[in-house]
């Protein structure tokens, strides 16, 4: 499955960036000028190093949603079916990375679909799309 | 004992989606289906959990009308069963019984019902005249129905009348329209009907999750036990599951009504439809309810992998659950019905919530059933968990520790459409009757219903849904079976009414109350009859231990009672307040109460409705409703407090083998509670010292708790009391009520 992935030896959390990644998703993706709103979220730790919440496409949500909104496509990734979705945000509760979001304006939550247009205008070359092995799904 | 930790290697491998299928009887059901009426109306959503409108529909004259939801009716009564008893007491009168035309059904979801964001927000709340109390009884179920109906635009659904053939009501909430159609011939039993309903109304297999059926079964028409089953479309089984309406004979009142099936087809389900003033606090509380869930379920509760079968050992290892008709509280064969196994035969990847959002979830499947009895013998079914209640009641209570025996039982109650906690602590009432020498071969025509046989409690059943044999009499339920067992001169009287639990004429839930003092309270000063969901007090008095003091048990029985009628006036599930709880409740203050979760509700129905509560306020809004249904049982003729008495078996031993199996502990209590030596006196002795002692006590709790409740000492609410709540600006309540002050 594609997964997006972060490589903090490249990636300075935010220190020496706009967080392209961070604005690129939100303005290409959700179609919003405010990086809080993006998929996945660089964060900076007071120590020097840094996090990054995003969404690894390991399926908990798939097996906690209730409507069958959320499916893995052909590539593996998470994909959200707006018209199936009842609103339930379990999807939220439940992720443990805090990667599925929500955006006080819609009633549909969104996360990180692998899609790739962070990668690009990353200034570090931290990110990457790789492929990697489906996990097992889980009694959650 | 310890924590039970799941262990997902040894869930039993079985195909969750396989089970026998029905829609062969699809084209012969509509070919006996005709339209006796169509009414178009104007599907509308909620604003602010309000349609603001309720349907009214008899079902023998076909009248169909549109009520307005006014002002009063939002203030006074909120909703849900609130509405229900409203609607109830303005269609009957004191002289009403259950099977007079002018009893209504009343289904109502209440204002917060419907909402996506948190768990157990789908209730449906039902409301009609008991054939078994006589007086109002309200059951809170899950399922579509209730959301559905009110996102087609009802707040309430009025049946009323008597048909004359079969009807079902269909209430199309996308095209607006209203049908009431005669069926002739079909399915009667709720699994093949609902399956065929569903998929007859649906519009393609994409709505097949909008469609819900409410439908009975062949054994409620026979019997007082009747239940109704309230359908949701289990999406990744592709199968109709039910919830269910169980207490005090409702189902039997819809099929005297020749009801065959309520059928709502509602608009796709989105997180809004409500449309609350605040949605942004809904969705917070909901997400931050979801992460607790997670967090702590799998260390506390276990919900999402048992469902309520959690507590069956502990309630064993405490005493507390029911054995051989509440004689005893443990079993050592209890191992095999306890929720290590049950946490093994459910399926468990997949998703068992009866509403949308619901992350507690648990409303456990088991699947692969193959039947061996009745009917439907050879079929492959999937059936509930069980819950506790079915454990404990098909289960301990009747000596049945075979598993796939108490989910046959299960299953066939359910489809049968009639009450399990009903069935099983009936059934416990006659296999004790049968050891006693009350019943015998030639008195139940052939049955020999000794503990733990299940093959003669189905063929009961089945001899109920069919209409003939000892089936009939058990139908009746304990408090009838009792008055006929003493009047054909079946054994002592006093034997009798001691063992047969049932108070108000409805039967015991499943827990053994003798050595809880709340519980016993919590069972017979009950509005409807003893059922736990309105004073579930046994785990804190008993296992939590945070109510110790008489003083504590008596306010317990003032305050839960109020808290939890709330979630019936909103559409909420009771579960999702206690069977999980935040990290730190037992640091809070007041822990038993679950103060966090308390002021999500508050925040929930504030944000939902835009009317401001806090957990004071809810209390009153409780108690406005919980004094007028008391009000309603006087005006029926009970709801005082000979009406309130409980068997002797709920409060201590009946018998000798009682006494001598827990002697050590009742003879402590001779010691410490009455001060007296049981030293050189008989077992017959000891066990008149604590009847007296019992009756005693429960007599003073009784004195405690109707004056907290501000009640007189014969259990009527003082003019002061409705006047402090608001209720004296229904005059007829009033009336009510001065004629039993004196």
């Amino acid at each position: 499955m594609k997964q997006l992935v972060i490589d903090f030896q490249k990636c300075d959390a935010g220190r020496n960036c706009n967080h392209e990644c961070e604005m690129e998703c939100a303005i290409k993706v959700f179609k919003v000028d405010d990086p809080a709103q993006a998929a996945l979220q660089i964060k900076a730790y007071e120590d020097g190093g840094g996090k990054a919440v995003l969404c690894d496409q390991c399926g908990d949500c798939v097996v906690v949603c209730p409507s069958e909104a959320l499916k893995r496509n052909k590539l593996g990734v998470v994909m959200i079916d707006k018209q199936l979705c009842v609103g339930c945000y379990m999807c939220i509760g439940f992720c443990e990375k805090d990667a599925f979001m929500r955006n006080p304006d819609w009633i549909v939550p969104h996360k990180c679909t692998s899609c790739g247009v962070c990668v690009k205008v990353c200034p570090h070359g931290a990110l990457s799309i790789q492929d990697v092995p489906e996990p097992a799904v889980r009694i959650i | 004992m310890s924590q039970l930790v799941f262990d997902p290697s040894k869930v039993m491998d079985i195909d969750y989606t396989k089970r026998t299928e029905y829609l062969g009887q699809l084209e012969a059901l509509r070919a006996g289906m005709r339209t006796l009426k169509e009414v178009p109306f104007q599907p509308s959503l909620p604003d602010k959990g309000y349609t603001n409108r309720t349907l009214y529909v008899n079902v023998g004259s076909l009248e169909v009308t549109e009520k307005p939801v006014t002002q009063q009716m939002k203030d006074v009564f909120i909703g849900g069963r609130g509405f229900g008893l409203y609607h109830l007491w303005n269609a009957v009168k004191p002289t009403t019984r259950w099977n007079d035309p002018e009893n209504e059904i009343v289904i109502s979801p209440g204002p917060v019902a419907g909402m996506t964001q948190y768990a157990g927000t789908g209730k449906s709340l039902v409301v009609s005249l008991s054939p078994q109390t006589d007086i109002p009884i309200d059951s809170n179920v899950g399922g579509f129905y209730g959301p559905l109906l009110k996102f087609s635009g009802f707040d309430a659904l009025e049946l009323q009348g008597k048909a004359d053939k079969d009807v079902i009501l269909f209430v199309d909430g996308v095209k607006g329209i209203i049908r009431i159609e005669e069926v002739e011939g079909g399915p009667e039993d709720s699994h093949v009907l609902a399956e065929l309903l569903t998929h007859m109304y649906a519009e393609n297999e994409k709505d097949l999750p909008n469609v819900s059926v409410v439908s009975s079964g062949a054994a409620a028409a026979h019997s007082l036990i009747g239940m109704l089953n309230f359908s949701f479309y289990d999406r990744r089984r592709k199968c109709v599951r039910f919830k269910q309406a169980g207490r005090g004979g409702i189902g039997t009142v819809f099929r005297d009504k020749r009801i065959r099936a309520l059928v709502v087809r509602g608009p796709k389900v989105a997180g809004d439809l409500n449309h609350p003033v605040d949605p942004e606090t809904i969705a917070n509380t909901g997400i931050k309810y979801h992460k607790e869930i997670r967090e702590n379920d799998g260390g506390q509760c276990m919900m999402r992998r048992n469902g309520t079968a959690h507590i069956v050992e502990i309630m064993d290892a405490y005493d507390l659950l029911p054995v051989h008709n509440f004689q005893y509280g443990s079993h050592p064969d209890v191992h095999k019905i306890d929720s290590a196994y049950w946490q093994q035969r459910c399926t468990q990847a997949t998703v068992d919530g009866c509403w949308y959002g619901c992350s507690m979830a648990c409303a456990k499947g088991a699947d692969g059933l193959v039947l061996k009895t009745g009917p439907y013998r050879g079929d492959m079914v999937t059936v509930d968990g069980p819950e506790y209640e079915n454990a404990a009641g098909l289960g301990s209570n009747c000596g049945v520790f075979d598993p796939d025996y108490l989910l046959e039982l299960n299953f066939y109650c359910d489809t049968y459409g009639i009450c399990t906690i009903t069935w099983g602590t009936l059934t416990a009432f006659v296999m004790e009757c049968y050891q006693r020498g009350i019943l015998n071969k030639e008195r139940t025509g052939g049955l020999e219903m000794t503990w733990g046989n299940a093959e003669a409690d189905l063929e009961m059943m089945h001899q109920m849904a069919r209409g003939e044999g000892f089936g009939m009499i058990a139908g009746m339920g304990v408090k009838k079976m009792k008055e006929y067992f003493i009047k054909q001169g079946w054994g002592d009287p006093q034997l009798i009414n001691d063992i047969g639990m049932e108070n108000k004429g409805l039967e015991y839930s499943q827990y053994m109350s003798k050595e809880s003092l709340a519980q016993q309270g919590g069972y017979a000063l009950t509005n409807k009859g003893p059922q736990h969901d309105e004073a579930w007090l046994i785990f804190m008095d008993m296992v939590n231990k945070q109510i110790p003091t008489f003083e504590d048990k008596a306010e317990a029985l003032y305050y839960f009672p109020l808290f939890r009628t709330w979630f019936g006036l909103n559409g909420f599930c009771k579960l999702p307040w206690n069977d999980v709880v935040p990290a730190d409740n037992a640091q809070q203050p007041e822990a038993h109460k679950v103060p966090e979760h308390v002021q999500n509700y508050v925040d929930l129905f504030s944000a939902t409705t835009g009317v401001k509560i806090d957990k004071e306020e809810l209390i009153i809004q409780s108690a406005k409703v919980y004094n007028f249904q008391r009000v309603f049982n006087i005006r029926m003729g009970k709801g005082l407090r000979e009406h309130d008495a409980a068997p002797y078996r709920s409060l201590g031993p009946v018998t000798k083998e009682e006494y001598e199996s827990r002697a050590e502990r009742y003879d402590q209590q001779i010691i410490k509670e009455m001060g007296l030596d049981p030293a050189g006196k008989s077992t017959e002795e000891k066990m008149a010292l604590h009847r007296q002692w019992r009756t005693d006590r429960f007599s003073k709790l009784m004195d405690s708790v109707y004056a907290r409740r501000g009640w007189t000492s014969n259990g009527v609410p003082t003019l002061a009391r409705l006047k402090e709540l608001g209720l004296d600006a229904f005059p007829e309540v009033v009336d009510v009520v001065k004629q039993h002050l004196s």
